[in-house]
């Protein structure tokens, strides 16, 4: 059994928060984002997040520290996009595997001088696959709905490209995450599959699913308990959500993975729901009240947080989380 | 209970506990379990089996083709089933097109997909398009062991369920044997080399034409039936399926008769354990619809029974080709039957129209009037409640069969009398099963449930002695006495029906009765009849919890060979029960009430998540307007009543209960729209909000508007129970603030009632013999008090209070409780201390202001009332008290001003 899948049973592991949130705070200009390396770039590449970690690995290395620090168990890389498909709006397919590779190893050298310090409370890096850009699923034309922008192949081999490069890098878990559409975290699960296969290696999954909005339903129209069946089928570490509603939004669904599935659950919520101005301003001492009745309820496993967080609001949720003890990994009753 | 029946009973919940549902999902989830209903696999879209589907296809009309997809899913099917092997189609590119479609259409992909292709790449095609867990249709050894491994490993990859075919390298299985040696060795391939879930396994089986006149096709059904039966036994959590319309293929135009012999084959196939089918619904006939002589001669067939099977059905088939154009009129053809047939329809069928002239032809035949009861009508009534006890007729039409019952009953009344004055020797004439006196104890005026049981062991040739509601004990016992009745049976809704219960139990032992006493009611429970009921009184004693068990309970009690020894077991089945749930209960720990009230729920308290009331102070509806309830009903609620399990709507389209739960609903609307069109039942209401402030921990001071002097205390009841570390033992008090706080808090309460006329109304009805009608009428009070009491909270939540303006909620999700603030109700498991009923009496002024009477054990008088409380809080939750200890049963007393006596008799369920 990997080392993490046994600390999970142990205690309840947190993640990290927002990555975007924190780079907001360096208010790095379009050159800033260029670097010596991108300059004169043919396209414009600010909110490239990704890019950064070419350019200016030592923020990404810092803002990982802050949160390890702040109690934080896993970080994310800074990888939400780097596969050839969203790399596409900024012409830059060809840097997927040095984006992949680099993300991780700055993620996992922070993890591992941090570790050193306190060998008693090990860090890890989770290789986080985003959703792309685009769905599998679900037309982007109105008017032809059998259209498809991109096929489950083409998703399949982006992810795979995408996976292999992080593991090269060093990740410990690979995390699939905000999934809008079933079919396109299929077929990132597909390709680790593969890569299991051709490799003969084990490799912690993670997978975290978003319930768009108070319909309770995934952007492609799926129930907490369909989403959960779908997925069902690979072995994971852990399956959950993240990001679109606030914690206390969150709680339904979270009951229905809890009461559903023996394996882990997770959820990073964002920092409530945006206010008017589009900002998430639910204070670390609200957002971790709210996830505390979570572990009330026994719940989650893993927890953290998405949009608008910050390494304060971990530390809040690390305080709480370190009060109780993890969800039990049974079988859940046949309902 | 012995040995062999306890390790017996463990390994079987051992098994349910550890069974694999097999778990399909669309936009929904289908979970499928042993308990679940056959699945029905819409079987339209395959061009294959469809003419017009394949028609549209090649001419691209997908709209039309979506069209007959979404109808498939409306008319029930669980699962669709896509084919496009066509030689003159693409079928890759048709099915990709196909599932990119439907997938965009949430009324259809909500239920699961099953890709159907007999070629591997239109198959991998299909689930690369569709994110839900789908059904692979099929797979199988065929080719060899290396394509079938393959292919699994890929479906299992992708996240499917798969049909396996009983066809190996030899050929296609077409006897018991082959179809075991195959399934059994597909499932190891499956199971042990791939790792296959064996749940996501389901075997096609092969279902072939029966009454073919080929010698080797006649035991085609029966060899399918026996393998589905060993597949199921022998190879944990697969499911069996197959193509039905297949069986009936020899009898091509001839629809009577193949709608006929799927319904025979699916009867016995589904006992085998058939949990999923590809079905037309419009081609299957009802089983018990289906004429006697048809069966029998499908049966033979069927089941290989005769040799000349199927030259007579054929012979047989040349009669029943019927024509399409009479089967929109009404079929009177049943009325050329022999009599006791007639009877019997009209009983099973709940048809009144003819019967007097038909018990009356009866009559005629008869030596005495008494025969006719005791022949003709007890006949189908016996046929009524096999149909009832196997699941094949449900409540709401034994209820009208009953109805049938009574109308020919008291058409032979005066007959009987008659000849009770010509021939009075003839005394011991009324044998019937048995005496059963039925009441709703003292204090309590809920009657649904025990009207139900008391018409549903009327069906079955019991008498009923039915004392109504607030029966007095002594009146239970004399009545007893004086009817010498053989069971008695107890209702009752609110708690303290619970003490009566006992206390009755006291009286039969003490007065030394023998006869077998049955429980039931919303309240009770069996583990309240064990402990505190069971073991006052010698005899049996049985907790009923629903109606369809009582026939069967009854006659065992009363069967005179087998009663004694159903008694034994019955006393030794609740000694252990009680034994067991003591020793269960001692195992909790609980908190002192001052270690409670440290471990209070702490509300952070802020002014602004306090808001004022629009409007303090009592105020009160009189006559509202019914219509506008309408929408707030909560309609699961009322099918529950019924014995009809299920959530509203879904409930109308159920497999089983749906056609039943579909007509009911029907008469329910039917009556509704005339309550309220006619004004025949009154809504009023009273309710106020006043300032308020927890005192003493689990006090609230309700305090005078005008002047803000206190003008009475609610007693709160605090959790005792030890808790699992961070939470709080809650009481109500706590979701108001209290005095320390500064802050000025607020409380509301409520009464509502439709209650008045439902009486009139019933007692209508019962004259006519109407007890459908009269549990109707009941049973839809009811719901409008519900929706009554939910109209009224959402009007003081937006416009009197006033606290949650811009609410705007569904009724589902009014009904899930979604918005801000609580409503409980004394007698509920957050205040479970009816006595508060009479503060919120004092308070509001509810006798004098809208004629709701408390009853002695403190119902509402009529039943169809609510009231509570209003908690406006954003933390303020439901909870259940659970069980408190003598030390807050005293606290309590002294604060309320009560002796500890009175305390203990009002509290005695929620004692530790």
């Amino acid at each position: 059994m990997s080392e993490i899948k046994e600390l999970l049973t142990q205690k309840i592991l947190v993640l990290d928060g927002a990555m975007g949130t924190m780079l907001q705070r360096y208010q790095f200009s379009e050159e800033d984002f260029q670097g010596e390396r991108f300059k004169n770039w043919q396209i414009p590449v600010k909110g490239n997040n990704d890019l950064l970690s070419l350019t200016q690995p030592k923020a990404i290395a810092e803002i990982h520290q802050k949160y390890f620090e702040a109690g934080a168990d896993i970080v994310e890389t800074n990888t939400f996009s780097s596969t050839t498909i969203a790399m596409a709006d900024y012409k830059m397919e060809h840097l997927v595997d040095e984006l992949n590779y680099e993300s991780a190893k700055i993620a996992k050298e922070v993890a591992q001088k941090i570790t050193a310090q306190n060998p008693a409370k090990p860090r890890f890096v989770a290789g986080a696959m985003g959703p792309t850009n685009k769905t599998a699923s679900i037309s982007p034309d109105v008017n032809n709905p059998g259209f498809r922008a991109i096929s489950f192949d083409e998703l399949r081999i982006a992810y795979k490209q995408q996976a292999l490069a992080l593991l090269k890098g060093g990740v410990d878990v690979l995390l699939v995450e905000t999934v809008f559409d079933t079919l396109n975290a299929k077929a990132a699960l597909f390709a680790i599959e593969e890569i299991k296969e051709e490799q003969q290696i084990e490799i912690p999954i993670m997978l975290s699913g978003t319930i768009t909005d108070a319909s309770g339903r995934t952007l492609s129209g799926q129930t907490a308990e369909a989403f959960l069946i779908s997925v069902s089928h690979i072995p994971l570490l852990s399956v959950g959500f993240n990001c679109a509603l606030g914690a206390k939004q969150l709680t339904p669904h979270l009951e229905i993975l809890a009461h559903r599935t023996s394996v882990g659950v997770s959820a990073y919520p964002n920092a409530g729901l945006p206010n008017a101005f589009g900002e998430y301003d639910e204070s670390p001492e609200e957002m971790a009240s709210q996830i505390e009745l979570y572990l009330q309820k026994n719940l989650v496993n893993i927890i953290g947080g998405c949009c608008g967080t910050t390494p304060e609001h971990i530390h809040a949720i690390a305080r709480v989380a370190a009060k109780y003890s993890p969800r039990k990994l049974e079988t859940p009753r046949l309902i | 209970m012995n040995l062999t029946t306890s390790t017996a009973y463990k390994t079987y919940t051992e098994m349910k506990s550890n069974f694999r549902p097999l778990k399909l999902s669309g936009l929904e989830p289908l979970v499928i379990t042993p308990e679940s209903n056959f699945v029905n696999v819409g079987e339209r879209t395959n061009v294959a089996g469809s003419r017009k589907f394949l028609r549209l296809i090649k001419e691209e009309k997908l709209e039309e083709a979506l069209a007959i997809a979404r109808n498939q899913v409306e008319g029930g099917a669980q699962i669709i089933d896509i084919n496009m092997d066509d030689g003159l189609v693409d079928g890759k590119e048709a099915m990709v097109r196909f599932l990119n479609l439907i997938v965009s259409e949430p009324d259809i992909s909500r239920v699961p997909i099953m890709i159907d292709s007999s070629k591997w790449e239109i198959i991998e095609a299909g689930l690369q398009v569709v994110q839900g867990k789908c059904v692979v249709n099929s797979i199988s050894l065929k080719e060899g062991e290396e394509e079938f491994l393959n292919h699994a490993k890929k479906i299992k990859r992708y996240g499917a369920a798969v049909i396996v075919m009983a066809f190996d390298e030899v050929g296609q299985a077409d006897n018991y044997e082959r179809r075991i040696e195959i399934a059994q060795r597909s499932y190891n391939l499956l199971v042990h080399k791939v790792n296959f879930p064996p749940e996501d396994i389901i075997f096609d089986l092969n279902i072939f034409p029966v009454a073919t006149g080929m010698d080797e096709h006649r035991k085609n059904a029966i060899d399918f039936i026996e393998a589905t039966k060993w597949v199921k036994e022998n190879l944990p959590y697969v499911s069996v399926s197959g193509g039905v319309s297949n069986i009936s293929f020899s009898f091509r135009g001839n629809n009577a008769v193949r709608e006929a012999m799927h319904s025979v084959f699916l009867y016995h196939a589904i006992q085998a354990g058939m949990n999923i089918g590809i079905v037309n619904p419009t081609m299957l006939q009802v089983y018990d619809d289906i004429p006697k002589d048809l069966l029998a001669h499908v049966e033979d067939v069927m089941l290989d029974r005769r040799e000349d099977a199927t030259e007579r059905l054929l012979e047989f088939a040349e009669t029943v080709k019927h024509n399409k154009s009479e089967k929109n009129k009404v079929d009177l053809s049943w009325r050329e039957e022999a009599l006791q047939d007639r009877i019997t329809r009209a009983l099973v069928k709940g048809i009144d129209t003819y019967i007097v002239e038909d018990v009356e032809e009866a009559r005629q035949n008869s030596e005495k009037p008494i025969q006719v009861i005791e022949g003709h009508l007890m006949t189908g009534m016996n046929v009524v409640g096999d149909f009832f006890g196997s699941g094949k007729m449900f409540l709401p039409q034994v209820v009208k069969s009953a109805r049938v019952m009574k109308k020919a009953v008291a058409y032979l009344l005066p007959y009987i009398e008659e000849e009770k004055l010509k021939n009075p020797a003839s005394k011991e004439e009324k044998s019937g099963a048995g005496k059963i006196l039925m009441a709703t104890v003292k204090g309590d005026v809920h009657d649904i449930g025990k009207n139900i049981v008391s018409v549903v062991l009327a069906c079955n040739n019991y008498e009923i002695i039915d004392l109504g509601v607030m029966v007095p004990p002594e009146k239970i016992i004399a009545q007893a006495k004086a009817q010498q009745v053989d069971i008695i049976g107890l209702s009752g809704l609110i708690t303290p029906s619970l003490d009566e219960m006992v206390f009755l139990a006291k009286e039969m032992q003490r007065q030394d009765f023998e006869v077998p006493l049955l429980i039931g009611g919303a309240t009770t429970s069996k583990a309240h009849t064990a402990v505190k009921i069971d073991a006052e009184y010698q005899h049996a004693v049985v907790h009923v919890n629903d109606a369809s068990r009582a026939v069967t309970l009854v006659g065992n009690l009363l069967q005179k060979e087998t009663a004694t020894q159903y008694k034994t077991d019955l006393k030794l089945n609740y000694a252990e029960f009680r034994e067991k749930f003591l020793s269960r209960t001692k195992e909790k720990e609980y908190l002192s009430i001052v270690e409670a009230r440290k471990n209070k729920f702490q509300i952070d308290w802020k002014e602004e998540d306090i808001v004022r009331p629009n409007q303090l102070g009592v105020q009160l509806i009189e006559d509202f307007d019914l219509e506008k309830l309408k929408t707030f009903i909560d309609w699961t609620p009322f099918f529950r009543s019924w014995d009809l399990h299920g959530k509203f709507p879904d409930i109308l389209e159920d497999e089983v209960v749906g056609q039943q739960a579909t007509s009911l609903f029907a008469d329910a609307k039917k009556m509704l729209t005339e309550i309220i069109q006619q004004k025949q039942l009154k809504a009023k209401a009273v309710f106020g909000l006043f300032p308020a402030n927890t005192v003493d921990d689990d006090d609230i001071s309700v305090k005078d508007p005008e002047n803000s002097v206190e003008i009475i205390r609610f007693r709160t009841l605090r959790q005792q129970l030890k808790k699992y570390k961070g939470k709080p033992n809650f009481a109500l008090a706590d979701f108001i603030a209290s005095q320390d706080t500064q802050l000025q808090d607020y409380i509301g309460c409520f009464c509502v009632t439709t209650g008045f006329g439902t009486q009139e109304l019933a007692t209508a009805f019962e004259k006519n013999l109407d007890d459908y009608n009269s549990i109707m009428i009941k049973a839809l009070a009811d719901r409008l008090a519900e929706a009554f009491a939910e109209y009224l909270h959402w009007q003081v939540r937006t416009k009197d209070w006033g606290y949650a303006r811009d609410e705007n909620l569904s009724n589902a999700e009014l009904i899930k409780e979604s918005y801000k603030g609580i409503r409980p109700a004394p007698g509920y498991p957050a205040c479970p201390d009816h006595l508060e009923k009479l503060s919120i009496w004092k308070l509001l002024k509810v006798e004098e202001n809208i004629g709701v009477k408390l009853t002695e054990s403190l119902a509402m008088w009529p039943a169809a009332s609510v009231s509570g409380y209003y908690f406006a809080h954003p933390e303020a939750r439901y909870f259940g008290l659970g069980k408190i200890k003598p030390d807050q049963l005293e606290d309590f007393a002294n604060r309320t001003g009560i002796t500890y006596e009175k305390a203990e008799k009002w509290l005695s369920p929620n004692l530790a």
